[in-house]
This record gives structure tokens, sequence and C-alpha cells, in this order.
């Protein structure tokens, strides 16, 4: 995931869905300096790190953001900052209250 | 899709556990409470039953119904906020759940959508749903929820 977050590029094509999501190949590619080929590639990267998904409807494939699995990163850090935080706190608590054995 | 008619989002999340473990997750009152922020779920989930969400003190916070059961595939729910009187006011959108059995996860996908451009609701619930998610993942991976209510 980190890997597929590293490319500006690929970065790029993520703010593009979470403005507007939902959309096709060629429209993601309006506008954009990456060859098509490039975009697709990039998207397919995405894919694979579970940021982008897709849903076929008709003829269309429709590429949606993921963010799911930043979330998940998130909880596993801020879930640990946060739980060492509360750990501090009642250490500091039992020392404040004197009791030395908490 | 956010286009001129539609608001949309499809969130994915691989979890490892068996499609009947996430099915009973996914529809057990007690168990959504602990990953959904103390919210209280209540339908017989079965297609054309009320269902309602609740929050902890019991104000009711959406309102629909099960469109469609399919154990341990798929759930379908036709839902409307019932608190907020501009998002009430959009109507009722869709919520997907499909699940997928993959090399020993299952893969659970959530479409939530309504047909209108621009909705403050789906982007309200967009903000939510991969809190919950996470918390489901983490709470059926190891038994502990990580964000607390």
């Amino acid at each position: 995931m980190f890997r597929a977050l590293a490319d500006p590029n690929r970065r790029e094509l993520l703010d593009r869905l979470h403005h507007r999501n939902g959309q096709t190949l060629a429209a993601l590619c309006a506008g954009l300096a990456m060859s098509r080929q490039a975009v697709t590639k990039h998207l397919g990267i995405l894919e694979g790190a579970h940021l982008v998904t897709t849903r076929r409807e008709g003829r269309e494939k429709l590429h949606f953001i993921n963010p799911v699995p930043i979330y998940a990163i998130a909880d596993r850090w801020i879930g640990k900052f946060e739980r060492s935080r509360l750990a501090a706190l009642a250490d500091l608590k039992r020392t404040l209250e004197g009791d030395e054995h908490g | 899709m956010d286009s001129v008619h539609e608001s949309r989002f499809v969130y994915v999340t691989f979890i490892r556990t068996t499609p009947e473990r996430l099915w009973a997750a996914l529809t057990d009152p007690v168990f959504i409470k602990r990953y959904w922020f103390g919210m209280h779920v209540e339908t017989e989930w079965t297609a054309g039953s009320p269902w309602t969400l609740t929050f902890a003190d019991g104000r009711v916070a959406d309102a629909g119904e099960i469109v469609e059961v399919d154990p341990p595939r798929r759930i379908v729910i036709r839902w409307r906020n019932e608190w907020k009187p501009e998002m009430k006011a959009e109507g009722y959108s869709r919520c997907t759940m499909d699940l997928e059995e993959l090399d020993g996860a299952v893969k659970l996908t959530l479409t939530h959508g309504i047909e209108r451009a621009g909705s403050t609701f789906i982007e309200a619930v967009s903000g939510g749903w991969p809190k919950i998610l996470s918390n489901l993942k983490s709470l059926l991976e190891t038994g502990e929820v990580v964000l607390k209510p």
C-alpha cells in the first residue's frame, strides 16, 4: 500500500477519484499529462493495493477510491499511540494519588 | 458514481474469517454494537422487514427496510436518515453488502448510493463506513476493536 501511495501520479489519480468517485478510464485520463497506458498501469497498482476498486456496469468499468486500508493503518498506529497515552495517564494518576503499587 | 443523477461509493475490505462468521457479525445486534460505536440495529433480516438503526440513547438515527437477504452472500437495505431534516429530505439510499470467499479470507464489498447528485447523506456515511469496517475487521481477526465509541 505504501509503495502504491509513493508515486505522485497515483496520488493524483486517487485525488481525482476522491473529488469525483466512480469514473471510467477515459474520464480519468481526461486532462492528465499521462498516457492512457500509464494510467491503466497505475490504476492496476492501486487496485492491487486495494486503494481502488472497480465495478463493471454495462459496458463501462467504473473506478472507486477505497480508503478502508488507509483507515486500517491509521487504526494500527493511532490505536497504539492512544493506548500508550492512556497508560501514561494511568501512571500519572497513580503517581499523583500516591499509589505506587497501582 | 458522482454523476448528475447519483452519489455513490464502493468500499472493500478483506477479512480473515469465513463467510458464515462475517454474516453473523453483520446481522447480530449484540456483535454489531461492538464495532458500530454502540449503535443498535433492529430488523428480522428478511426481505421486506423494517430496519432501524438507533443511537445508544434510543433515538432513531436511520430507518428503512430490508430489500434482499441471501445468507451468507448478500444484504441490501433501503436506508434513510431520520434525524437530520436535510438528510431525511434526500430520501432513500441503497446499501448493499456483498460477501465473497477468497483464499481463506472474505472480501466484503459495501456499496452505498442514492439517486441524486452531491448527496450530503452519502458524504456523511462515506466518512463513517471506513471506521466501522476497520473495527469489524479488527474485531473478527483479533477479537478487539481499535476505535471505541
